[in-house]
């Protein structure tokens, strides 16, 4: 795979890292405007949870996986 | 206009919120992004439809197991799950392991050194044409309906959980895929393949994590299981199957081990080039055979979150799930919809935008691996062969990339034909024992026995599918042949086929080996990278006992005896 400049690992890095976020978020929201639709085991701050994990993976691979500049 | 009109669907039901929808929106922007770059990497017949042969072993394997893990596997076997119990883990362990580890290690050396395009490509090169033509006509016909099923399970998700419209989303993400696939070929497959990977288990693990939580452990899900299901065994995998009428399968346990864990199992994940291909674009042959185990691994860890989410369903569900014939009822849920109904139990706000993406990913794996099998095998071995024999490099990749999006067409229009039997997978393990069971038998006796001949081969093969086909028919047009066939009439879809598959192997054997011995067999100087005995092997004794991929499939070997032990 050297000859593709991003690895595929890159992308998933940023895509589980962007979700991560973005679940996260809404999870620390719920905290404070609770949804309209409560689902089973709610008050296991599931998402905040999942979200951190999802962030911390995907950061990680962001960090390992960065497309390197190349010399000139 | 696409994004319009999935944006009005999706806001059609109020479960979905904005998170959700934007998540779900990403995933298919950066799948179709990543289609568009990997264009440019894929000019050649070779890297269009072998992705180059330049795959490392983890991105082989995971693309292996990630092309495996389509709708079949989620949706499929959580139904299943809820019909017939834990018995349908027999599916990822001795219905795939011993299978998986047999291809690492014995067929894919002879693939791999004779440098063939596809599994009909090696029955080319081993028994001539005749073979060949038969093995690439079936397997394009059985590719092409499997997409049905990819379709017809994710337009349920879509309906169950967001409620849009069926035709809607089997429009989205089949020309998805058909775009992706196009632009990028076996490259684009595989590179998506891996990202959907992470995201089905990310996706998926939600619900077991939280189910066994809310159950109190394994224990009290057992607890729970057996109140809302007195008297019914749905939680032991072995000691059930003495009798066909002791389990809710009405499986005996040499249907399950001669049936499903030799002739299906083996013509599947030897076999079925959907799976093979990926493992044969590996960069070298011990590329290939690890990235296998690694799959091996994976797969064998898969019923986390298919089974248990099945199982789970039994446990918390309030009400009990109907077969599909009777899921136009009021208020009824069918089989199904088991693992939907229990992301939208423990899902709220993006996380169910995760989980709704996971099941679309699979699908869409399920679905590319469907379509880029069904190119390569209708490029090389039918249309080269066949139509037009001496065109360019850059006249084939064309045609690949043409065929890809009429596979998609022709998949959606087999989509409907799913919608007659009672579970998804019976309809899948129908496809597979009419057409790649038989491959099985024709393919390892090639293999590993130099006497065997052309004509064996492709008579062999025939004999195999019009097996099938006739006990097919014949249970369906007669009923009570099921006591023949399947030597009880308690046999249940599932475990009928396991007979037939099993029935379909053996005529397949003894017509191969009763022609090879009255007809004349190939010199042995044509056999050379083909046959046991004619090939030179290479040896792994030069690497560290840690890097030999013998090392990794006996410990992979040891977990599978644990695991069957541990659930038995």
């Amino acid at each position: 795979m050297e000859k593709h400049s991003i690895s595929v690992w890159f992308f998933i890095g940023t895509l589980l890292a962007t979700y991560g976020v973005l679940i996260l978020g809404s999870g620390i929201y719920g905290l404070f405007v609770p949804p309209d639709h409560t689902v089973a085991m709610s008050y296991l701050h599931i998402d905040i949870w999942w979200g951190s994990g999802m962030l911390l993976f995907g950061a990680v691979y962001v960090v390992r996986f960065r497309p390197k500049r190349k010399n000139l | 206009m696409t994004l319009a009109c999935f944006l009005q669907a999706a806001n059609a039901r109020l479960s979905l919120s904005p998170v959700d929808l934007v998540i779900i929106v990403l995933y298919f922007a950066l799948v179709l992004g990543l289609g568009v770059y990997l264009r440019r990497f894929t000019t050649t017949a070779e890297e269009f439809f072998m992705a180059g042969r330049e795959m490392t072993m983890w991105i082989a394997g995971l693309s292996f197991i990630s092309a495996n893990l389509g709708s079949l596997e989620m949706m499929g076997y959580a139904a299943a799950t809820y019909q017939y119990g834990i018995l349908v883990a027999h599916a990822y362990w001795i219905g795939a392991i011993p299978a998986i580890l047999f291809l690492a290690l014995v067929m894919l050396p002879f693939y791999y050194i004779c440098k063939t395009h596809s599994v009909p490509g090696y029955l080319k090169l081993r028994f001539g044409e005749g073979a060949r033509s038969l093995s690439a006509i079936s397997f394009a016909v059985m590719t092409i309906l499997m997409s049905g099923i990819n379709m017809y399970s994710m337009a349920i998700i879509m309906k169950v959980i967001l409620g849009w419209n069926i035709h809607f989303s089997i429009w989205v993400s089949s020309l998805t895929v058909a775009i992706y696939v196009m632009a990028g070929g076996l490259l684009s497959a595989i590179f998506n393949e891996v990202l959907q990977f992470f995201l089905i288990w990310i996706g998926c693990l939600v619900v077991p994590v939280v189910g066994l939580i809310e159950t109190g452990g394994w224990n009290g899900m057992v607890h729970r299981i057996q109140t809302n299901f007195p008297g019914q065994d749905f939680l032991h995998m072995w000691s059930t199957t003495g009798t066909f009428s002791g389990n809710p399968m009405g499986a005996h346990w040499t249907g399950i081990l001669f049936g499903w864990g030799l002739a299906i199992s083996f013509g599947y994940w030897t076999t079925d080039f959907l799976v093979v291909q990926r493992v044969m674009a590996a960069k070298d042959l011990r590329s290939a055979q690890l990235g296998t185990i690694i799959g091996a691994f994976f797969k064998m860890i898969v019923p986390l979150i298919v089974i248990v989410p099945g199982l789970l369903a039994l446990a918390v569900l309030p009400y009990h799930l109907v077969p599909e014939s009777q899921g136009g009822l009021p208020n009824a849920h069918t089989f199904n919809e088991a693992l939907p109904l229990m992301l939208a139990r423990y899902c709220g706000p993006g996380l169910l935008g995760l989980g709704v993406t996971a099941l679309v990913a699979g699908f869409m794996s399920g679905m590319a691996g469907n379509v880029t099998a069904f190119t390569t095998v209708w490029t090389y071995d039918i249309y080269k062969p066949l139509i037009f024999k001496d065109a360019s490099d850059a006249h084939y990749v064309s045609m690949g990339r043409w065929c890809s999006l009429l596979g998609v067409f022709v998949s959606i229009g087999t989509a409907y034909l799913v919608m007659n039997f009672s579970s998804i997978i019976v309809y899948a393990q129908v496809i597979f024992v009419f057409f790649i069971v038989p491959m099985f038998g024709t393919v390892i006796l090639g293999m590993l026995w130099k006497r065997t001949t052309p004509a064996a081969g492709f008579w062999g093969l025939l004999a195999g599918i019009l097996t099938s086909f006739a006990l097919w028919l014949w249970v369906k047009l007669d009923p009570t042949a099921l006591s023949y066939v399947a030597f009880s009439g308690y046999a249940k879809d599932m475990s009928e086929n396991m007979y037939r598959a099993m029935w379909s192997l053996i005529a397949n054997v003894v017509v191969t080996v009763a022609v090879s011995l009255v007809t004349k067999p190939k010199p042995d100087h044509e056999l050379k990278g083909l046959v046991y005995g004619m090939t030179d092997l290479p040896s792994d004794g030069a690497f560290p006992i840690f890097q030999r991929p013998i090392t990794w499939a006996a410990a992979v070997a040891v977990a599978f005896v644990a695991l069957n032990i541990l659930f038995w």
